[in-house]
């Protein structure tokens, strides 16, 4: 039978796939992006898990305001991400402290 | 049985997918396997009860999110060739910091003992006979009003924040001026004359 640990080892792996998308995908930010999204999918993985097996409706709630959050946080990252664009013409990040001001 | 078997079906297909989005070559392909791994987590999410959740994944990640994500892969012309270059010198030490991660994590979970559940302290308890989405829209738009309000000021600042971001003000555009047009009077615009008849026009 499926249980709660299942669920929180589906959701550390995938927490720990994108940590490490982070660190291999270190110069092109929208894989950054995109791992963090990674991320925050976890995460809400394993609130609705918990939220499940405690029979505890607020945990469900938490995870639509998580994904609120990462919306938000996505929308604004890829605005950055084209003026930088805009201004440099590359989205390497390893040289943004560069950029002063 | 079945439900077994969905689970492992999900995990490994939303594993491989959040493998492939990291590990892909090509970021168009990237967003792609994202969206996999969003339909799966969200397959997940209906085995564990969690309907609402798991349409919010599938209508707010893949619709606008991964959408938006796909835009600007593909509007930004950019050598990902060069933003490679870095790969196979960060891949040993990011592997190693993700093994032990991952050992530390599930040695967490494997070790833990929450003790005996104390169901009467639950906040908020799931009624058996109530349906997902009506049991979470009866909690959201009562307890966590505010909440909720929270959060769509949170959209409203990342909408004007974005677009203050990338706007910029373009020269040479023959915009509408509404004070102008209202201003004109018929007098100013319109002239009557009297056209003698053989003679040319004079604008």
């Amino acid at each position: 039978m499926i249980g709660l640990q299942h669920y929180l080892v589906i959701s550390a792996i995938l927490f720990v796939m994108g940590v490490l998308g982070i660190f291999i995908n270190r110069k092109n930010v929208i894989i950054i992006l995109m791992a963090i999204e990674l991320i925050l999918l976890a995460v809400n993985i394993n609130l609705v898990a918990f939220s499940a097996f405690l029979g505890d409706l607020v945990g469900q709630v938490f995870a639509m305001f998580v994904l609120t959050v990462a919306a938000g946080e996505a929308a604004i990252g890829l605005a950055i991400l084209v003026i930088y664009f805009r201004g440099r013409g590359t989205i390497a990040v390893d040289d943004v402290n560069r950029m002063k001001g | 049985m079945i439900h077994v078997f969905a689970f492992y079906l999900f995990a490994c297909v939303v594993i491989a997918s959040g493998a492939m989005t990291i590990f892909a070559r090509n970021p168009v392909h990237s967003v792609l396997w994202l969206i996999l791994a969003f339909f799966n987590a969200a397959g997940l999410m209906v085995l564990l009860g969690a309907e609402f959740i798991a349409m919010l994944l599938v209508i707010v990640y893949v619709g606008a999110v991964a959408v938006l994500f796909l835009f600007v892969v593909m509007m930004l012309d950019i050598d990902f060739a060069e933003l490679r270059a870095g790969f196979v010198a960060y891949l040993p030490f990011g592997a190693i910091m993700a093994i032990i991660l991952l050992m530390e994590i599930i040695l967490g979970v494997g070790i833990w003992q929450a003790g005996p559940i104390q169901f009467a302290q639950r906040a908020a308890p799931a009624a058996a006979d109530v349906p997902n989405i009506q049991a979470i829209g009866a909690l959201l738009y009562t307890r966590y009003i505010f909440l909720f309000e929270a959060a769509g000021i949170v959209l409203l600042v990342a909408m004007i924040g974005a677009i203050v971001l990338t706007h910029r003000a373009r020269g040479g555009v023959r915009g509408q001026n509404i004070a102008k047009q209202n201003q004109r009077r018929p007098q100013d615009a319109v002239r009557n004359i009297n056209q003698p008849v053989g003679q040319g026009v004079e604008l």
